[in-house]
This record gives structure tokens, C-alpha cells and sequence, in this order.
């Protein structure tokens, strides 16, 4: 009998993210139109064309470079989010751990002039230690890890802004260039930066996210370590009976997971592709988008890698919207309908799957009554 | 040191307030992680009632005016909640976080879409209510006393007799401790948990807009409520989700709030010359220290957290 397509758990989660994005652009719509009906299709255009919004080729590719390397870090915040989520942890922390990650690699560029990669490691172990201190919370304290996530937040956002104004510009509050104060700090390109028209922000970033989602992606599915965390996040007490240290486990988890999101921090910083704001008052969104582009890649570390660059293609999209009627805080709207649409993902494949089985239930009592029938003729 | 004290307690009605909202929800069987973006949402709507309220609208109307916005906004803004988690058994914790996500968000888009509408050039996300403030305050001596110390105060009241004096509070608390229960006893828990939803609505927004008028005369609605919503969930936990407690627990944490906006009225803690963002980070560390302590052994409600399902064992 032939398979129904409908039925492969990777289709359903394409139709779902899918539905999903399609639902969230449609909505986004409607309310540019509420707030001005004149300009709203070109807006929510703009937002989908990104890069594309420049008619020239060189302009195009080098804009694309510009969405890649806030892609790269974003990637790290989702894979955060979705590896503590396969233990049955929702790591809101995740934006915090990158603030501290990005404290962590500028301050070692801009006051130590560390070389890059001690930089990157010291912001993948401060990282570790938020996601440590939550984990320990939760499995020796009971403390619901998405409170301690978002106190641990606005800790690391204050501490962040009074350690780096050590390394501020005096006449801005900006820290320092990396092209001026910490020239060793910055990634290497290895020449990736020709294929994006030289534009010099673009460096191995980019293929070392991939290549850790797909590390992921193996340590998940193919090895002990991530069966037994899956099997925790499955059912916590049965892991525990079939002596898996769910502890340990747990906190295990929380530190990779910090430790992803703080390498997040240093792979947009390291770049020079943006300087910390100081005064800065409200955590980074980026973690927070990283949940978005987690449940839109339906929990799967390579979804997640397209998951991770739709949502970024439409955060950088939403700077070009036109500044005299919408603001481009619309594309945070939109990652937001959409992380509360993939609340829905789980009833949708529910009703999807109940549907085939009725098809297929009906159609086998046909058949069923076809076959008795045709043996009723025979007797006859 | 009165001004340590009027400030403490402008913010322990913040959090009293909107840790009675979660209290609520909590004990009907759902996690309101959104709390934070129904504040948002709930002083969106009160600050745009105070500014396109009528001409000449002052004292007793315009606070009435105010909340009433506040509270229908925010229990607008709640059902969201309630349809994705109680209809449609979607994670708790997704749409919590969604909620917060949209809250400041939209919040910001509409403000934004505001004041460029009447000037091209204004791209702030302020709402300005210098004037209408003080119809909210009452000045006694050098004490400013604000109208939502008493509002919190019957809040707290109304909570407490509605909880454990009603058949619907008995209820509603049934509803999170064993739903199955509930249900075969003839209670709706669908309704149960819909009411509790929606009355954390009310309090959040009423919280919200409590907040926004806590401090200064304006409000930027991009930086949010600045994780209140998450310290008012924290002083529930450590009120053990009673109402008496959390009025206490409220109170402390306000304090450390306060101190942030006063310190620098005392000379003994300027002379300990602590940068101003440790007071910032202050009220976060003192939560996490004081859930470490206290989430052990928590009293909080059997069933929150799973969806009910009827057909279910």
C-alpha cells in the first residue's frame, strides 16, 4: 500500500512552519494596514525582499553578507534554545548568556587585546556558567529555569554595561571599534568574504554556525549522551529509573546551551559588525529571536539553520520599511505572532493525523465491504 | 527616608497586583508567563486613554477612565492566552513567552505609528501624561499618596475573600489542584480556568498601568515593564501562592526596587560608593537568592501547567 506523504513527521513540520510564516506575514499585514492602509503592501514587501530592495547585483551580495553574519549568531541562540528544549527546558536565559558571551569577548579584545579564539572561548565559558548556575537552580533548587532564565537576564545586561564602560568610546557610548583596539580579536575570513563582494565583516562565522548545528544535529540523534537527554526530556522519572543521572543531565545541558548562546555574542561582536551600547536598557533581542527560529525549525538543528535566517532576513528587512509611517520594530512583531502560532503547531499535526487515520479508516471499511461482497457473488 | 517609603510601596503595588493576577491563573491550572506583555498591553491602553481622554477630564473620572481602559485592554489581551493554552492545549510556556514578545512590540508599533502620524519627524516610542499624573496622586505633607496603594490594597482584599470565602474561588482552586476531580463533581473546568485567565487580565493591567505612572511623567514603550512581570511571578512563588504572603513578599521586593530610584538620598550608601547598576540589578539577585530558598518546597498548584483534556485518566 502506498505511504500517505501527510503522514512523514518532516512533511507535517514543513506544512506547519510553513503555515506558521504565511499566517504571521498575513497578520503583520493587517495591522500596517490598521496604522496606515496607503504604504502597507509596500512595506510588508520590503520586509519579505530584504537585500532585494537594491537593484544592484554587487549591493544585493553584500547585503546578503550583512543578513549571514547576524544570521550566525542568531543560529547559536536557537541551537541553545533547542538543546535545553530536547531535555524539557525552555531556556529564556538564552539572551542573557549571549550578553554575558559578548561582554566576555570584547572585554578580553578591547582591554586584554586577546588574539580571537581565547576570546571566543572565554565568551563560550562565561556563557556556560549563566546556563550552569540555572541549571543548578533547577535540579537542586527546583526553581523554574524560565524565572531564573530572565533574573539572570537583567543581571548580565547591567553587569554587562558597567563592565564595558571600561572600553567605551569617551565622546559616545559605544565601546571601541575592533578595527582600532582589537585588531587580533577579529575573526579570520579565510577569503569567504570575496564570494559576498568584500564585504569585510563576513568571516568564518558563518560556516562554523553551520558546522555546529549539524554537531548538533549528530550528537542528538547518533550518540548515548543525546539519547539519554532526550529520554529526559521525554519522561524525567523513567530516565531516572533506568539510571540515567537526570541531574547531571540537566545541568549538563544547560551548559552547552549557555555555552552556545555565548559563542552567539562572540561571533556577531568578534566581527566588528556592531559596537555595545553602553546605556543599553533592554536585553538584545537576539535570544529571544532564537526561540522564534527554534520552534519554526521545528525543534531540528537543521531546520533550524533556514529556520534561523528567515527570521533575520525579515528583522533586517524591517530596517528598510519606509521610517515616515511604520517603524521597523514590525519585523519583532511579526517573530513574535509567529513564535505564538508554533503554540499551535502541536493541535495542528494532532488534527492532521486524526484526519488521515479517519480517511484511511473509511476507506479500508470500504474496501472491507468491496471484498465481502465480491466473495457474497462467488457463493452465489 | 519618606521617600524610600513612598516609593517602596508604589512598587510593592505593582508587584502585589500582578502577582495576585498569576495567583489567580495559577490556581485555576495555567502558567501565565505572559504577565509581563499583559502589563505592557494593559498600560498601553490606560496611557492612551489618558491622553485622547476629553478635554477637561480631571481627578476621580479620568482615574476611573484610566483603569477601565487598562483592565479591557489586558483581559483582551489575556484571551489570547486562554484560547491557545485552555481551547487549544498549546505549551504554556511558548505562549507565555509569545505574549511578553508581543506585548513590547506591538505596543511599540502602535505608539511609534502614533506619533509619526502627527509629526513625520517624531520617532519616539514616549507617551507623555505630565497633567494627567496627578490626578493620581494626593499630596499629604511631603507624602505623595497614589491612588493605586489603595486600589492594590482592595485588590489584595478582594482577592483574599473571593479565593477562600467563594464557592467560585473553591472552585476555580479545585480546577488546578486535580481537574479530573473538579470535572466529575459537575464543575466546568474549561470555564474555570477561563475565568482565572482572565481575571489575571485584570489585575496585570491594572499592575501595568500602575507602573508606568510609578515613576517618571513619560513612558518609553520599547523597554517594556522591565521584567516585572517576572518578579511579580517570583514573589508569588514566594508567597506560595497565597494572598497574605504575596502582600508581604510584595512589600520586600519593593523595597529593593525602590532603592534604586532613592539611593542616593542616603549618605551611608553613597559613602559606600556602589555603582548605580547594582542597585539596578538588585531586586533580580535578591529573587534568585530568595527562589533558591524557597522553591523547594512549593505549594504550588498540582495541575498547573497540563493542559486539560477531558478524555484523560
Amino acid at each position: 500500500m502506498k505511504k500517505n506523504i501527510l503522514k512523514n513527521n518532516v512533511v507535517q513540520s514543513l506544512i506547519a512552519s510553513l503555515s506558521c510564516i504565511i499566517l504571521g506575514l498575513f497578520i503583520g499585514y493587517v495591522v500596517l494596514l490598521f496604522i496606515n492602509p496607503e504604504g502597507a503592501w509596500e512595506a510588508i514587501i520590503t520586509v519579505i525582499k530584504n537585500f532585494f530592495t537594491y537593484t544592484k547585483h554587487e549591493a544585493q551580495l553584500k547585503n546578503l553578507g550583512n543578513t549571514l553574519v547576524k544570521t550566525a549568531p542568531l543560529l547559536m541562540c536557537a541551537l541553545s534554545v533547542l538543546f535545553a528544549y530536547k531535555v524539557g527546558l525552555f531556556n529564556i536565559g538564552a539572551a542573557g548568556q549571549y550578553v554575558a558571551g559578548t561582554c566576555a569577548a570584547l572585554y578580553a579584545a578591547l582591554a586584554w587585546h586577546w588574539s580571537w579564539l581565547p576570546c571566543m572561548i572565554f565568551a563560550i565559558a562565561s556563557g556556560a556558567v549563566l546556563g550552569a548556575i540555572v541549571g543548578v537552580l533547577k535540579s537542586y533548587c527546583n526553581v523554574n529555569e524560565v524565572i531564573s532564565g530572565i533574573m539572570l537576564n537583567w543581571i548580565s545586561l547591567y553587569t554587562t554595561n558597567m563592565i564595558l564602560n571600561n572600553v567605551k568610546e569617551p565622546t559616545s557610548p559605544y565601546t571601541y571599534q575592533m578595527a582600532s583596539h582589537g585588531r587580533d580579536a577579529v575573526l579570520p575570513s579565510l577569503g569567504i568574504e570575496k564570494l559576498f563582494n568584500g564585504n569585510k565583516y563576513v568571516s568564518i562565522a558563518i560556516p562554523l554556525s553551520i558546522l555546529i548545528a549539524i554537531i548538533i544535529a549528530i550528537v542528538l540523534d547518533k550518540t548515548k549522551f543525546g539519547y539519554e537527554l532526550k529520554a529526559t526530556g521525554n519522561n524525567k522519572n523513567a530516565a531516572k529509573y533506568c539510571g540515567m543521572a537526570e541531574k547531571r543531565n540537566t545541568i549538563l545541558s544547560l551548559i552547552i546551551a549557555g555555552g552556545l548562546a555565548g559563542l552567539g555574542g562572540s561571533l556577531l561582536y568578534q566581527t566588528g559588525f556592531e559596537q555595545w551600547l553602553c546605556t543599553a536598557s533592554s536585553v538584545p533581542g537576539m535570544g529571544f529571536n532564537g526561540i522564534a527560529a527554534t520552534f519554526l525549525g521545528g525543534l531540528d538543528p537543521i531546520g533550524t539553520i533556514f529556520a534561523s535566517y528567515f527570521i533575520q532576513h525579515i528583522t533586517t528587512g524591517g530596517a528598510y520599511v519606509d521610517k515616515t509611517m511604520y517603524c521597523s520594530q514590525i519585523s519583532d512583531l511579526i517573530s513574535a505572532i509567529i513564535i505564538y502560532l508554533c503554540g499551535f503547531v502541536f493541535f495542528l499535526k494532532y488534527a492532521m493525523n486524526k484526519a488521515i487515520a479517519a480517511r484511511e479508516e473509511k476507506k479500508a471499511l470500504k474496501e472491507k465491504a468491496i471484498a465481502e461482497k465480491a466473495s457474497e457473488g462467488g457463493e452465489k | 527616608m519618606l521617600l524610600l517609603v513612598q516609593y517602596t510601596l508604589v512598587f510593592a503595588s505593582v508587584l502585589m497586583l500582578v502577582a495576585l493576577g498569576g495567583c489567580f491563573s495559577e490556581h485555576s491550572g495555567v502558567i501565565n508567563l505572559g504577565l509581563e506583555g499583559i502589563m505592557v498591553i494593559g498600560a498601553l491602553g490606560g496611557a492612551l486613554m489618558m491622553r485622547y481622554a476629553p478635554e477637561g477630564t480631571v481627578g476621580f473620572p479620568l482615574v476611573m477612565l484610566t483603569l477601565i481602559a487598562a483592565i479591557v485592554f489586558a483581559m483582551a489581551y489575556s484571551s489570547l492566552l486562554g484560547v491557545a493554552c485552555i481551547n487549544f492545549k498549546a505549551d504554556q510556556t511558548i505562549v507565555g513567552t509569545a505574549l511578553n514578545l508581543m506585548g513590547t512590540a506591538g505596543a511599540t508599533v502602535i505608539v511609534k505609528a502614533i506619533n509619526t502620524a502627527e509629526d513625520v519627524n517624531n520617532v519616539s516610542s514616549t507617551i507623555q501624561y505630565i497633567d494627567q499624573k496627578k490626578s493620581f496622586i494626593v499630596k499629604i505633607g511631603d507624602f505623595e499618596f497614589s491612588w493605586f496603594m489603595l486600589i492594590a490594597f482592595i485588590g489584595l482584599a478582594i482577592a483574599y475573600i473571593v479565593l477562600y470565602k467563594t464557592k467560585f474561588g473553591l472552585r476555580l482552586m479545585a480546577c488546578g489542584e486535580h481537574p479530573q476531580a473538579a470535572d466529575s463533581v459537575g464543575i466546568n473546568v474549561y470555564k474555570m480556568r477561563w475565568a482565572g485567565v482572565l481575571i489575571s487580565g485584570v489585575y496585570g493591567g491594572l499592575g501595568g498601568i500602575c507602573y508606568i505612572l510609578s515613576g517618571v511623567s513619560e513612558w518609553k514603550f520599547e523597554n517594556g515593564v522591565a521584567g516585572f512581570g517576572f518578579l511579580a511571578l517570583a514573589v508569588m512563588i514566594f508567597g506560595q501562592w497565597k494572598p497574605t504572603r504575596i502582600a508581604l513578599a510584595a512589600l520586600l521586593f519593593g523595597m529593593f526596587r525602590a532603592l534604586s530610584n532613592v539611593y542616593f538620598g542616603f549618605d551611608f550608601l553613597m559613602s559606600m560608593n556602589i555603582p548605580g547598576s547594582v542597585y539596578n540589578m538588585m531586586p533580580y539577585i535578591i529573587s534568585l537568592i530568595i527562589l533558591a530558598f524557597t522553591s523547594k518546597k512549593s505549594r504550588a498548584p498540582k495541575a498547573e501547567g497540563i493542559p486539560y483534556d477531558k478524555g484523560q485518566r
